[in-house]
This record gives C-alpha cells, structure tokens and sequence, in this order.
C-alpha cells in the first residue's frame, strides 16, 4: 500500500489505515489489546502511545511489554512487565479483558468471520489457517477486523466456515452467545465498516481520504459479474455525508 | 519410546505452531512406518510432516501454522485432497478437552463454539444446560483422550521432571496428563536434583507424575524454535516448506532429512550449514 491518499502527499495510505485501526481500541482503557498483522499491531501502538496509555500488549510470545517498541524492532528495546504464557491468555479471553483485531479473509453482512477453509470443508479449495481462537474470542470479549484488501472476495454474501461469530449467528445461538459477543469494526485498506444499525448489519462508518463511497460500491459491485466466477454479493450501507477515519 | 506406539493411535504432540515441537520423535514416528494416527496437535510442522508421508488419518487441531511462514503447505496439500480426517476446534476449547481428560472428567464447559460453525462441522459436540439459575447453554468440550503424548523440553531429569527454560511452557504438561503413555525428550538430561541449576523452581512444570520415559535429544526440537536454546531455523523451514512444490522437491528433502537416523540428520544440517556459508546465505 504504497499509494499516497488523496489530499495530503505525505500521508500513506497505510499510515490511514494505522490510524483507523487504532481508533478501534479508543475508549478501551485497561485491556488486553491484541492485534494480528502488522497495520494492527502499528494501530495498537499507536493507541498506547497516544489515547489508551493503559492498554495492555504482548510481545507475541509469553510476556507483556512495559514499553512500547517499533512492530518487529529489535527484542533487545523490549522492556517486559508480566508473564502472560498462552495458557493464561485464555483466561484474559474468558474474563472479557481483552479486545482482539484479528485478519478476517472472508466476513459477511453481519460480521461472520472465516479464517479456517475456502470452499468446502471436507475437501477445501484452499486450507487456511484454522479457526484459531475466533469462536472463543467472539462470544467472551469486544472483536474487530481488518481486511488488507478490500474485494469481493473478502466481502461475501455467507463465508464458508463460520469461525468469527457474526450479530445473526450469534443471536440464533441464544443469550450464553449474546451475553459478552461485541463486534466493533473492520477497518480495510479503503474503509471503515461497523454494525451500528437497527439489525447490525455491516455499515460503511467512513471512507479513507482519497477514497469515495463510491470506490467502495464499486468494488462491491464488481462481485454481481458472472464473468469473473464470483458466488455472492455485498454492498455496504453508506453513512450520508461522512469522510474520512 | 515409539516401539510402544501402533498404528491408529492417537497422538499428541506438544508445543505451538513452530515452537518447541517434538521433532527428532516425529522423525522416529516415520522411520518405525507406524500410520492411521490420530495426530492431536496446536499444529506445525510435526502435523504437516506426519501428513506428507500419508500417516495421518485423521488430524485434531485449532490451527497449523509454520509461524513465519503462514501456512504449512503438506498440510494444506493433505486437506485440499481431501487425505485427512479433521476435528477442527477453537483453540481454548481444545485446551478445554486436554483438561478434561488430565482431569478425568468428561467434558468442560465453555462459550467458546457457540454460535460458529465449529458446532455444525463436529456434529458429535454437545451442549450443556448449568444447573443452576442463570440455565445457561454452553459447549461440553469432550474430554481429548490420548494414547501417547511426546513433548520435548529445555531440559528434564533421569526421574522423569521436566523443565521449560523458554518464555511459554505451552500446553506440555496436559497433554502429558491426558495421555496414556507419556513421551519427554529434552535438550539434556541430567540427575535429580540437578535442574535447579538450570533455572528457578517455576521452570520445572513437568513432574514426574507425569512422564513414563525421558530421552536426551539434542537439537530434538529442530528445525522449530527451541528457546533459549535455539531459535528457528528459518532457512531450514523454508526448505522443508519448498519440499512441498513437486514430487521431486520432495524426495530430495525427505531422502537427505528425515529417511535418516539421528547422527545422519545431525549430518545433514551440518553440511547444510556449510554450503550456505559458503555460498553466503547465512550471512
């Protein structure tokens, strides 16, 4: 994402997406932040060193970082403030403490995550990673996304392995699903997206500078063409008159 | 150790994704031809192994990943053509079943898996209404029963105690705990008594309650991170990943890597290291 946004040469669109990324965790106070990929990792800090000072990261391996060094710096700048082994880590999901922005490569309207497995599961087209911790983390503690690339095949009708629990599932599991499932925002590399409508379904929050409401249906709409073999379609609300993350 | 494996067992394998994965037993596990596993793992490439060389009926698993490398791609090769059997699950909930089965209990319970289609892919997941008032719904994770658990650690004793002298002790112990026959390999092995000059107390998270047998195995971790050790072997990773492009590839890194005993892998990486020095790929 070396494009520079529309309006400021000396702004990237990645340092945007940074930005839109830390916002997620605003307002959090002490918790767990803990974020998959690099722009997130970069938001987090950004978050810490600017509004959320007690926001609490890991090194990604068994420990807290008291300070607050460059994603992929040197471990020798780590200053670390507590143990927190993965095992413990489970304990930080299930108390609630703690607001994930995990990698989504499929999500749908209502916040369905799919990281485990495109096409059918018994025999994927492409094996992914797993479901990881996604179902756990959706139903115990605050959840956002990121998406690196906003398409059509990021942005689909229904995801192929539900691992994420979106608004819809989660409601149809019943109230022990409901009771702590939070999904914030999906933040993309042209927008921002969040489920604050009557039914939660995704809305676009706010477009990137240099990027239109438009650019984002496009990209949408490009899903409808049969020619390029796509299976479904989503276009998100727009917000009248917002711009900008 | 692995003479008292069968085929169609299930296994367990400590560690997380590429960090401190029993590799030299994984080694041993294919050279003794024993197949039809169950292979229940925070996967790497001890599972992606295991599948390239058809072992592996059926995996049980949150996630397999090489860590720097995203995906282990003999495992994705083995799912995408449909090889393998899986159990996929969140990763707490597997934590959960592990639990369960050092507890002796059936099953745990959790939200975790509400909601998600973990639920519709293992239709042999049950929920469980609490008793008490609040009569909430949640996930009975099973019990995750093993017959033979490996893990491989820093360092342990010739009684069976086990030290971790990295950051993250893992899930080791309750795998040990939840299996039948319980396998640790160490970097060094040394008396009783002795691993506290290795580390603090709190190091040693495995007692010996909890392991039938003990093997020295130096570099037994290799090519996955083995802290404060060894690191990963990331050049090594990216050959056993490349392995997985043709038949070829294939062949030649399972040949010189693995149809080999302990001293000839030892060998092998010694050699390996050469030639990038030479060549100037470590640099």
């Amino acid at each position: 994402m070396s494009e520079s946004a529309g309006g400021s040469q000396d702004v990237t669109r990645a340092e945007v997406c940074v930005v839109a990324c830390a916002e997620a965790w605003r307002g959090d106070g002490e918790l767990l932040a803990s974020p998959f990929g690099t722009i997130p990792s970069a938001g987090a800090r950004l978050a810490r060193l600017t509004f959320e000072p007690d926001l609490v990261l890991t090194d990604g391996e068994g420990a807290l970082m008291a300070n607050t060094p460059g994603v992929s710096g040197p471990r020798g700048e780590l200053l670390l403030e507590a143990w927190l082994p993965y095992r413990r880590v489970f304990d930080v999901v299930w108390s609630g403490r703690r607001h994930v922005m995990m990698i989504a490569t499929q999500i749908d309207r209502y916040g369905n995550q799919n990281i485990s497995a495109i096409g059918d599961w018994a025999k994927p087209k492409a094996q992914l990673v797993g479901v990881r911790g996604a179902p756990g983390n959706t139903v115990n503690h605050p959840t956002s996304y990121w998406v690196p690339s906003h398409s059509p095949r990021a942005f689909v009708e229904h995801v192929d392995v539900v691992c994420g629990v979106g608004y819809d599932r989660a409601a149809s599991a019943g109230e022990s699903a409901t009771r702590h499932h939070d999904l914030r925002v999906v933040v993309t590399n042209l927008a921002v997206l969040d489920f604050e409508t009557p039914d939660h379904a995704m809305r676009l929050r706010s477009v990137h500078p240099g990027v239109s409401a438009a650019d984002v249906q496009r990209v949408a709409k490009q899903y409808l063409s049969e020619e390029q073999g796509t299976t479904g379609w989503f276009v998100p609300t727009p917000q009248a008159g917002e711009k900008g993350s | 150790m692995v003479g008292e494996l069968r085929s169609g067992m299930t296994i367990g394998f400590g560690g997380w994704g590429s960090r401190r994965k029993p590799m030299a037993a994984v080694r041993a596990i294919l050279r003794a031809g024993i197949d039809d596993l169950t292979v229940v793992s925070y996967g790497g490439p001890d599972v992606g192994l295991l599948c390239a060389y058809g072992r592996v009926r059926k995996v049980v698993f949150g996630f397999v990943t090489l860590d720097s490398i995203a995906l282990d791609p003999h495992f994705r090769r083995a799912r995408q053509e449909g090889s393998v059997e899986a159990m996929e699950v969140d990763e707490g909930m597997f934590y959960l079943g592990l639990l369960a089965a050092s507890q002796r209990v059936p099953f745990l319970p959790t939200r975790a898996g509400l909601g998600s289609d973990v639920m519709r892919l293992n239709p042999q997941l049950r929920t469980v209404v609490s008793p008490y008032d609040d009569r909430e719904e949640l996930v009975a994770v099973p019990a995750l029963e093993l017959d033979a658990a490996f893990v491989h650690l820093n360092r342990a004793d010739t009684s069976g105690n086990g030290q971790v002298l990295g950051p993250d002790p893992f899930f080791d112990d309750l795998f040990l705990g939840a299996a039948q026959r319980r396998f640790v390999t160490a970097e060094r092995v040394v008396a009783p008594g002795e691993l506290l000059g290795e580390g603090p107390i709190q190091t040693i998270t495995v007692t010996r309650l909890l392991t039938d047998a003990v093997a020295q195995c130096e570099r037994g971790a290799h090519f996955t991170s083995c802290a404060p050790d060894y690191g990963r072997d990331e050049e090594f990773q990216g050959l056993y990943a490349k392995s997985a492009a043709d038949q070829e590839s294939w062949r030649s890194f399972s040949s010189k890597y693995v149809e080999v005993d302990e001293a000839g892998y030892r060998a092998a990486l010694r050699e390996l290291s050469e030639t990038s020095r030479s060549s100037g790929g470590a640099g």
